[in-house]
């Protein structure tokens, strides 16, 4: 249906209106595709990288751990351990002999080195190649050192990002109900699936500290094992986009009892629709608390409104494209540009569901273009036809919007800038604004026709 | 020397990469190539991720995406798929063809899938398809470069060249600017060459009326193919083992006369390179390089004084920081600290041999560690300030409070990557004047009111 795209592709793109919605998704990268994808082990690294005071050991070759050095934005409120890499950094000997016993000594010597509240030991494609025994070393040191010592199962190889999100929900669920939860408040929830990027989960924090809710534990960005122990003793798991964090929040339904919600930080609707929703939720415990959100959200609303109504002057009619990891979050960021008057034309993601991709395209305009698991080739090839003005995505997509002579904007694990919140959608529309509204595209050849080309002067 | 046999098992903060994405920089530097990692999907991305913060340039690295059945079963049909794909999409003239961990565990025979795949689709126009073993369990990003690089000599150089005027180059891993730089000194000699490999355009490129999905420049087929008809080759890296010496390999068997020297940093470092060129060629030093070589010196007497004494910590590949060291000892500098992930065994010496007759001791020299050996042996050094890459900044920054001058790779928290000058006399001009400024805004901040002329 596509002219250009790899045959086996084909199925993965879908434009809005030109046929009954149709994709397919959630398969493995193709071989020589250039998948903007990583690994099981990534997405294992993203989720229970940011709790802070454990100890992350990968357990493989050099490279798995260097990549995921301290490369995201999560911040800790105080231990910095998890900013450190630590690699068993397997050599050939490791390989052909086994690597448990160096997994052993090594993770005996970190945690006497560090003494944490807990490790994680991720294994990668080659430790399930030569089939270490994780489990069994890391049960070995648990009992020898006393703390919670849980390994991850997170082969790069044996699925993708998906998989290792599962992964590390069950390893973070070791944690659970390990701890006492007798002082915690009947109107008190957890945050899951947000990984405090420029300390978002602190700007989400305060207003439901504002609303009197109590927040048992953040658990994956700013995240402390010992809250993650006692995290059972909420009434309710909020959890954020992605779906990163779902599977742990099903497991704790089933095991507790306890309901969760899905909620996105992004942008002033879902904003103040996760609030309005926790509001609802413990109406009954405490009838003030819909009075003290609606507050909340008007005060936060009138405080931002001016500026994004400047930003929205200039950008009016301008075009987007997203593309992200997760669906949700494409979800917020179509809302968003709503917002800001824009209009986006290209949404894909690399891990979205066909119900996911199905509610994208109800979103979405006609001929929009929605794609899964995309690749720069194609992304460009969309960017051009669309002729949109800004991209949204990660570090890997920055050079292909930069080369088209279009704006950009970070909306990945390695940001600075805090985009959730009511503040954050201010500092979304700036961001938008000032790559958008930037003289420099003037000087770029498919834009300036061809005047600035330095083919063109030399002839 | 403090070596090998490190103290510790487990590795914290790694002072090296792994081996496949040298060979994609490698890659990355010939004409029309695109390189293919042959391994799960996950290190492709991660290496591209970590190269494109760097350079700031689209760097499209294919991976043959192996699943778990792939990786029972061999990747084969998974690469020839890869292949296929990339010749649809990109239209390479080559394909570079790294292996990763995965792949060398589960004993994939990459030659023979190649083979098996230009038969089988000997009716198309195939590209060259050039390989190389890279597992990460031996050895570091820079073996894997080297070994790209020989690997493209050896299956790309014609064994019956024609001799023709081109002085082959091997400039080692480091910037888009120091190639340029380099090929500039050459023009200046008038002195033709093939620069293996060419980093220059690929990763430093401009905005054109459309994306390149492969950038333009690289050392092209052509220059490749007549390797062996060079009437010298000169490689730079003290630090390159014999069985990855390209240079050595192309003297041993196209008979192509090898000089190998250190990269060309600092003065003596880029006066060695100049009197090679000028034997090669038998042609006096230009004069436009006369002049930048007494510019460095003028301004190494000017700078002298706020140098002197001063204690500096250096990390990076072996050869950086060797040709580092050197340069700083000529200033007056003194490195207390040398200390490199990789272990070619070969930088001690040559380490020694840099600091001879310039400075009253040599530094410590540590190799195959990482940064928590580092940290640990320069506290008791107590540096004023550091040399390296972007890595040690939070210990810089936190620890010490001194300053941390960008060089190397990688550089993911600073501008401008592609044009660190560390080549030549105006690669040691500019670095001169970023140590010495970044000593004196240091000694002028925290002097109580600072001063406001020198
Ligand atoms: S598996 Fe090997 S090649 Fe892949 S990222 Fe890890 S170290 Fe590098
Ligand atoms: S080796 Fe496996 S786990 Fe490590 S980065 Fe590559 S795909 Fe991911």
């Amino acid at each position: 249906m596509q002219p250009g795209l790899l045959k086996d592709r084909q199925k993965q793109v879908y434009q809005k209106g030109t046929t009954p919605f149709d994709l397919d998704c959630n398969k493995g990268s193709l071989a020589g595709a250039v998948s903007q994808r990583a690994c099981v082990f990534c997405g294992s690294r993203v989720v229970l990288y940011p709790i802070a005071d454990a100890l992350h050991l990968v357990h493989g070759p050099v490279g798995c751990a260097a990549y995921t050095w301290d490369i995201r934005g999560s911040l800790s409120s105080g231990p910095e351990l998890y900013r450190l890499s630590f690699t068993t950094d397997l050599q050939e000997k490791d390989v052909i002999f086994g690597g448990e016993k160096k997994l052993y000594q090594a993770l005996v010597e970190l945690i006497e080195r560090h003494d944490p509240r807990a490790a994680f030991v991720y294994s990668t494609c080659i430790v399930g190649l030569i089939g270490d025994d994780l489990a069994g070393v890391c049960k070995k040191v648990s009992r020898e050192k006393d703390i919670p010592v849980i390994p991850v199962q997170s082969e790069g190889f044996k699925g993708n990002k998906r998989a290792g999100y599962q992964a590390a929900c069950k390893a973070m669920f070791e944690l659970v109900g390990s701890a006492d939860t007798s002082d915690i408040s009947p109107v008190a929830v957890n945050i899951l699936g947000d990984f405090n990027l420029a300390g978002e989960t602190w700007i989400i924090r305060d207003y439901y500290r504002r609303m009197g809710v109590e927040v048992v534990a953040n658990i994956t960005g700013d995240g402390r094992v010992d809250d993650i122990r006692r995290c059972h003793g909420a009434s309710l798991n909020l959890v954020q986009c992605s779906g990163a964090t779902v599977e742990l929040a099903r497991m704790m339904q089933e095991k507790y009892g306890i309901p969760y919600k899905q909620v996105s930080y992004f942008g002033m609707e879902d904003m103040a629709r996760a609030l309005y929703e926790t509001a609802d939720f413990f109406q009954d415990k405490d009838p003030g608390i819909a009075a003290r959100t609606q507050e909340i959200v008007r005060r936060e609303l009138q405080a931002i409104h001016p500026e994004v109504q400047k930003y929205r002057w200039d950008l009016e009619g301008r075009k987007a494209a997203i593309y992200v990891g997760g669906a949700f979050k494409a979800f917020s960021l179509i809302k968003c540009f709503r917002h800001l008057g824009m209009q986006v034309e290209i949404v894909g993601s690399q891990t979205g569901t066909k119900e996911e991709y199905q509610e994208m395209a109800d979103m979405c305009h006609e001929g929009t273009i929605i794609v899964d698991d995309t690749n720069p080739s194609e992304l460009a090839r969309f960017i051009k036809e669309k002729d949109v003005d800004i991209l949204v995505g990660g570090i890997k997509e920055r050079p292909i919007a930069y080369k088209l002579g279009i704006g950009f904007c970070d909306h990945n694990h390695e940001r600075k800038l805090a985009l959730e919140g009511f503040e954050g959608m201010v500092n979304f529309a700036r961001e938008v604004h000032s790559t958008v509204m930037s003289p420099v595209w003037n000087f770029v050849p498919r834009r300036a026709g061809g005047m600035t080309n330095h083919k063109n002067m030399e002839d | 020397m403090l070596d090998a046999a490190t103290p510790y098992v487990s590795t914290t903060n790694a002072c090296k990469l792994c081996t496949p994405l040298g060979a994609c920089i490698a890659f990355k530097g010939l004409e029309g190539c695109m390189p293919i990692l042959h391994g799960s999907q996950g290190c492709a991305t991660y290496m591209r991720r970590y190269i494109i913060s760097h350079f700031r340039e689209p760097v499209d690295i294919a991976s043959s995406a192996l699943g778990e059945d792939q990786a029972i079963y061999g990747g084969g049909p998974n690469l020839m798929q890869g292949i296929i794909n990339v010749m649809d999409k990109y239209n390479p003239d080559i394909i570079g063809i790294a292996s990763t961990c995965l792949t060398e565990t589960i004993g994939d025979d990459v030659p023979m899938i190649l083979s098996g795949f230009k038969k089988e689709f000997a009716h198309l126009k195939i590209p060259e398809l050039i390989h190389v073993s890279t597992p990460s369990y031996s050895g570091t990003h820079m073996e894997g470069f080297h070994r790209a690089i020989r690997q493209t000599a050896i299956q790309m150089a014609e064994p019956d060249p024609l001799p023709h005027s081109k002085i082959t180059v091997l400039p080692g891993f480091v910037s888009p600017w120091d190639v340029r730089h380099l090929k500039g000194v050459m023009r200046d000699f008038d002195i033709p060459g093939i620069i293996l490999p060419d980093i220059s355009e690929t990763l430093e490129g401009t905005i054109q009326e459309d994306i390149e999905m492969v950038p333009s420049g690289g050392t092209s087929m052509q220059d490749l193919k007549s390797l062996g008809g060079s009437p010298a080759c000169i490689e730079l890296g003290n630090c390159i083992k014999n069985d990855l010496s390209t240079a050595g390999w192309l003297e041993k068997n196209l008979n192509v006369p090898a000089h190998r020297l250190g990269l060309p940093i600092g003065l003596r470092g880029m006066d060695a390179f100049m009197q090679t060129l000028s034997r090669i060629s038998g042609k006096d030093m230009p004069r436009e390089q006369m002049l930048e070589r007494g510019r460095l010196v003028d301004a190494y007497v000017d700078a002298h004084k706020y140098l002197f004494g001063k204690k500096c910590l250096i990390y990076g590949e072996e050869d950086l920081v060797t040709g580092l060291v050197s340069f700083l000892a000529e200033t007056g500098v003194q490195p207390v600290l040398a200390a490199s992930g990789g272990r070619s065994g070969l930088m001690q010496k040559s380490i020694e041999q840099a600091c001879d007759g310039m400075l009253p001791q040599t530094p410590s020299v540590l190799s195959g560690v990482d940064f928590y050996q580092i940290v640990e042996e320069a506290e008791k050094l107590e540096p004023d300030f550091i040399l390296g890459n972007s890595k040690a900044y939070r210990i810089a920054a936190g620890k010490w409070d001194i300053p941390l001058i960008r060089v190397g790779f990688p550089v993911h928290d600073r501008m401008g990557a592609g044009r660190i000058r560390h080549a030549g006399y105006e690669g040691a001009y500019d670095l001169l004047m970023r140590i010495v400024n970044t000593l004196l805004e240091k000694r002028q901040e925290d002097a109580d009111l600072g001063w406001g002329y020198m």
